[in-house]
């Protein structure tokens, strides 16, 4: 009896999955729901016997059940996009189903946790750090430090928090993730715990991932057992991008307005409510289970290039053909991810630009392409790689309107905690809706003398454009956590590479 | 059973629970299409918190409102991506296409980017959507 294996991944979905799985129980044939390979423009992709056919429709059934059906594209894992891969936070990605605890065992599930539980928090901790691996939330801070730090914390409760509020636009890997292997973000978890004296685990999750929020409900359910005395529970988000900050994440969890809370103290020694506390974020938490059982930090260690090590999920979005999701280790290049591995623009226009690490990081030129995904290579083109999200922009995006709309999603999005986020974001509006009119002349209006620095007749386009320097510098240097402090990455980055598209030329 | 019996079980359910507030008022606005001024107040005497420190909280969120607003709602992410995609061009078509019956929403983001543009209604997501898809979208709600 063939078994027809179809993702259950919000995408998927979204693209009609459930209907095409319905079909097939319609003809006859059993089906399984799976997590996604992540080849998100051949969803709904449909599985038999290990060959691929997709994106499939509810018209498609009949054709790739009597094996004439022109969607065909092979034996998935040999497709290009699958086979150039390092799968490790992936792993299981396409292969197991994703609430199934068989499956998770048949795949190395829980391998981490019961070493972890033999070996003890000291042990643990070093092999965290052997591994180099770094926070995933942006930053890059070795996760272990932090792990220390609240291992060494003297409290009578501990907690462990995932970070799942990351939602920028152009990243789905944690939501993937959650979706698709909820077992191996809970084992992260519990593993944590073990490492720092912590019993109880949150994780907070985006009201905008409904399917995720769902799963993990359902997982935790079904391995309670498994990690007990170890307990997790999961919180869903209101809609405040600002609670993807760890700190403002944490006042949420407690029941207050998400807004950020300045450091010290640290949310190791104070953090949920007033308890040492780490906060890591999915894809950190995830990678935890792979470092922990037998060598896995040493192989870890031995991917990527400097210091960023082990390996990245990237995700290809936006105007590209093949988008998805695509782990490899540090090192490639935007050349290869947009054009050889995602094909192009989906338009098959020309790309103008590509947007990393979501809405708040630069825009980069194709004439930057050839640099290494690199924590630190980035850092220096002025660029974050955050959370590896790649959107791609065809020569029709307007970047002045780009650079606007960043300013004004910090504007509704700011906590209001700090002036230069708060004000800084609303004027920035303000500034580039002026820059793009040309500069301002006051009519009719004779300023006061003793004013010395205000120009008399209005600020020309080039002294708006200082002016919004000016004020970038100042987000930058003076907000208080990175939803201020990074919006001048896009602002900055689209005024430098595309000048004109400011100045209305 | 009346309003006020359906909000004190809502507060009971989550009242043992550590920072009980946020699930208390995605459970009011679930159930009540809102958090109004009457469930502000009850929950603030619940968890012996001023009812200001209950709106600022209502209010700093997104996810709820003070007033209820029976209409179908379609979110449509209007994020990078999204745009990127071609989002920007099919508003005015469902903005005349919703009218006044149905209410529509901006989301930034829906975790479906590389797909775009996306809507979500209710709990359903839908992805690829081109302005035709939208509207009948929009028509369905
Ligand atoms: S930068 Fe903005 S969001 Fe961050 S703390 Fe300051 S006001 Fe709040
Ligand atoms: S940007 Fe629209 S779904 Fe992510």
């Amino acid at each position: 009896m063939t078994i027809i294996r179809i993702s259950d991944d919000a995408l998927a979905r979204a693209c009609g999955a459930d209907e095409v799985a319905a079909a097939f129980a319609k003809a006859g044939a059993t089906v399984e729901r799976t997590s996604s390979w992540g080849m998100q423009w051949l969803e709904p992709l449909v599985e038999v016997d290990g060959k691929g056919f997709g994106p499939a429709t509810v018209d498609d059934v009949a054709a790739i059940l009597d094996g004439s059906s022109d969607k065909a594209i092979g034996v998935i894992a040999e497709h290009p996009f699958i086979a150039s891969q390092q799968r490790l936070t992936f792993a299981r990605a396409g292969k197991s189903r994703p609430l199934s605890l068989e499956d998770y065992e048949q795949h190395d599930g829980w391998v981490g946790l019961k070493r972890a539980r033999q070996i003890g928090s000291e042990q643990i901790i070093a092999e965290m750090l052997h591994s180099g691996l770094r926070g995933r939330g942006g930053a890059g801070f070795p996760a272990a430090i932090k792990w220390k730090t609240v291992a060494g914390a003297v409290a009578d409760q501990k907690y462990i928090v995932c970070n799942a509020d990351e939602g920028d636009s152009g990243t789905f890997a944690d939501r993937m993730m959650m979706e698709g292997d909820p077992f191996a973000l809970i084992e992260g978890m519990a593993i944590a715990g073990e490492a720092v004296g912590a019993t109880k685990g949150y994780i907070y999750i985006r009201s905008e991932y409904p399917d995720a929020i769902d799963k993990l409900r359902k997982a935790v359910n079904l391995c309670a057992h498994i990690i007990a005395p170890f307990e997790c529970e999961i919180r869903a988000g209101a809609g405040a991008y600002v609670c993807g900050e760890e700190t403002s994440l944490l006042n949420s969890l407690e029941g207050k307005r998400g807004e950020v809370r300045a450091k010290p103290p640290l949310p190791a020694l104070q953090g949920l409510f007033g308890k040492p506390t780490v906060v890591n974020n999915v894809l950190t938490l995830c990678a935890v289970h792979h470092i922990l059982a037998e060598g896995g930090a040493e192989h870890y260690q031995s991917l990527g290039i400097d210091r960023s090590k082990g390996t990245m999920p990237i995700q290809l979005a936006g105007n590209i053909k093949h988008g998805g999701l695509y782990e490899t280790a540090f090192g490639i290049t935007l050349n290869e991810l947009v054009y050889d591995i995602g094909g192009g623009t989906a338009s098959g226009r020309p790309v103008k630009a590509v947007q990393v690490g979501g809405p708040l990081g630069a825009y980069i030129h194709p004439d930057q392409f050839e640099v290494p995904f690199d924590y630190e290579a980035y850092a220096k083109l002025d660029a974050l790689i955050g959370h590896a999200g790649i959107t791609v922009f065809d020569d029709t995006a307007d970047m002045g309107t780009m650079a606007r709309f960043a300013m004004e999603f910090c504007a509704v999005e700011s906590c209001g905690k700090c002036t230069p986020c708060r004000i800084g974001s609303t004027r920035g509006v303000e500034l580039i809706d002026r820059i793009r009119a040309g500069g301002r002349v006051l009519e009719g209006v004779e300023l006061a003398p003793q004013m010395h620095n205000m120009p008399k007749k209005g600020r020309s386009q080039e002294d708006e454009i200082k002016l919004l320097e000016d004020l970038c510098e100042t987000m930058k240097f003076g907000s208080l956590c990175a939803l201020g402090g990074f919006t001048p990455y896009p602002v900055m980055s689209a005024l430098k590479h595309w000048p004109d598209d400011f100045r209305g030329k | 059973m009346s309003r006020e019996q359906r909000l004190s079980e809502i507060i009971a359910d989550h009242q043992g629970r550590e920072g009980p507030l946020l699930p208390i008022l995605h459970d009011v606005q679930e159930e009540f299409g809102c958090v109004d001024e009457e469930a502000e107040r009850a929950i603030a005497l619940a968890l012996n918190l001023s009812r200001a420190d209950v709106h600022g909280v209502v209010s700093f969120y997104h996810d709820f409102h003070t007033k209820a607003d029976s209409r179908p709602v379609v979110q449509i992410c209007r994020a990078e991506s999204c745009k990127a995609r071609g989002v920007e061009a099919l508003i005015e078509g469902a903005v005349k296409t919703a009218g006044e019956r149905v209410k529509l929403a901006d989301v930034y983001c829906l975790g479906l980017c590389s797909s775009g543009p996306n809507a979500r209604v209710g709990d359903k997501l839908h992805a690829r959507l081109d302005g035709a898809a939208l509207n009948k979208l929009i028509e369905n709600a």
